[in-house]
């Protein structure tokens, strides 16, 4: 009866029966400055994450994510006030991540006006902070960023991908596939899904990796590291299943735009939003 | 001025950031002069129906809004702010305002996606709206525009009342009302251009009448 039922449904899908999939792009800050200069196609180069955020979300971002590597408490509040600017000048949702370890950091975050939160290493050495976040400000604002390694497969880690954390510099014995699905049973709402093996190659996204999360857990995956081209990018979504694609360097240095990868993908057959 | 109702249920700044953008004077409120003095009202909201309903009746708001809708006074409902101004919902079984007739349904479980794999729920991202009726909070919004949705419970309003639809694993009605009293699932406020455009039909409206 159930097997019926599902096949009636398959029969019925309308062709466009779909979220649009998303592209993000991640801009690293330090104490109020992009860490790199962000250069678009003819432009001068620039080092204010504000006016980069509302350059993208004129260029049809779909969404945005900042990435903080501040090391001092005190320059946290600077990030905050970053925060408030971006909140009043782009009008899509955006997540902020790096160093995020409490419910307090959390809802400064939210309260600066982000969207979502995204929790990394702070996750995997206290998982209840998903829990509290997703029962504090709902699961929605709540990312979880993997940072995976590939391994030999064993015991310990018998998908073959294990979780690293101080950008891979750690290993933490833990199956990348059990945390997947852990973080979605804390209540995450999202997964920001990235390879440490492809990070930095643009050699495309680690798709093996890509499809084996997305395709075992029931929330959006994000797919990170390795976007070379659009390609890429709609692989990540098609093959790996990725709900969206994270890209960094291809479009700050103006190689690719982001209407023309939505563009590219467009007529690769994915569904994704073409007009802001 | 456009008052942004105040009931203590998530992320009431958002819409007025956005407000403050488009020079759209307003103010979050939940003082009953303030709102009847209001040109048109904004109900938003984030979080769930039964805990919204009860700040809403222990502040007495819930007569409050009914009273002037009745009287005439615009009113734009988002996300939870669109299903609460319905009879129920499924969310917490809770009873709801009331205000427009329909119910408040979770997504299916069994629903599937473009892979045939079943649907992620919330409902997360962009997609678009399939207008069935004339709407001038749509007017001068491309047809092809995409907005912004977070949701698990979508609303069921009276087929008359059927404005968009918007298809996750199934179609569901994403805008609902008549004018003067329009509900929408989508975020205008985090929807770009056209969700600005959006909320800017709506001060044209409530300054119009």
């Amino acid at each position: 009866m159930k097997t019926q039922r599902i096949k009636f449904c398959k029969c019925l899908l309308p062709e466009e029966n779909m979220l649009s999939k998303r592209i993000i792009p991640c801009l690293d800050v330090r104490d109020g400055k992009l860490t790199k200069g962000i250069k678009f196609r003819g432009n001068v180069e620039i080092g204010d994450p504000v006016e980069t955020a509302r350059l993208y979300y004129e260029q049809g971002a779909d969404e945005i994510v900042f990435y903080d590597i501040t090391a001092s408490a005190e320059a946290r509040g600077i990030m905050l006030q970053v925060v408030e600017k971006v909140a009043e000048t782009i009008f899509i949702p955006f997540s902020v991540g790096g160093g995020i370890s409490s419910l307090e950091d959390m809802r400064a975050v939210l309260l600066a006006g982000a969207e979502k939160v995204s929790v990394n290493s702070a996750a995997i050495k206290n998982p209840e902070i998903i829990s509290q976040g997703a029962e504090a400000f709902g699961s929605q604002c709540i990312v979880v960023g993997m940072d995976v390694l590939r391994v030999e497969k064993s015991p310990d880690c018998p998908s073959g991908y294990e979780m690293v954390i101080h950008g891979g510099r750690k290993r933490m014995n833990t199956d990348a596939l059990w945390w997947a699905r852990e973080v979605e049973r804390l209540g995450a709402g999202e997964i920001c899904l990235n390879s440490i093996d492809a990070d930095g190659t643009k050699d495309g996204y680690e798709l093996d990796l890509t499809r084996l999360i997305a395709g075992n857990v029931r929330i959006p995956v994000i797919a990170s590291g390795g976007a070379g081209n659009p390609e890429h990018m709609t692989r990540a979504v098609t093959e790996g299943r990725a709900s969206a694609a994270l890209i960094a360097s291809i479009v700050h240095y103006g190689e690719y735009t982001i209407p023309g990868i939505k563009d590219f993908m467009h007529q690769a057959g994915v569904k994704v939003r073409r007009t802001w | 001025m456009l008052a942004i109702l105040n009931y203590r249920a998530g992320n009431l700044t958002s819409v007025k950031r956005a407000l403050d953008h488009e020079g759209i004077p307003c103010r979050i409120t939940d003082d009953a002069d303030i709102l009847a003095r209001s040109r048109g009202i904004i109900f938003p909201g984030v979080g769930a129906a039964g805990s919204a309903m009860k700040n809403l009746r222990e502040n007495g708001l819930d007569t409050l809004l009914k009273d002037l809708i009745s009287r005439g006074k615009p009113m734009l409902g988002i996300c939870l702010g669109c299903q609460i101004i319905l009879d129920e919902s499924m969310e917490n079984s809770a009873s709801t305002l009331s205000i427009l007739s329909g119910s408040c349904l979770r997504f299916d479980h069994e629903l599937l996606d473009e892979h045939g794999d079943p649907i992620n729920i919330p409902h997360m991202g962009w997609n678009s709206v399939k207008l069935v009726r004339e709407c001038e909070l749509f007017r001068d919004v491309p047809q092809e525009a995409e907005f912004y949705f977070v949701h698990s419970y979508y609303p069921e309003p009276r087929s008359d009342l059927l404005i968009g639809l918007t298809s996750y694993g199934r179609d569901f009605c994403s805008v609902f009302g008549r004018p003067g009293l329009w509900a929408m699932q989508f975020h205008p406020e985090k929807s770009g251009r056209p969700g600005l455009k959006i909320l800017n039909n709506f001060y044209r409206y409530c300054m119009n009448i």
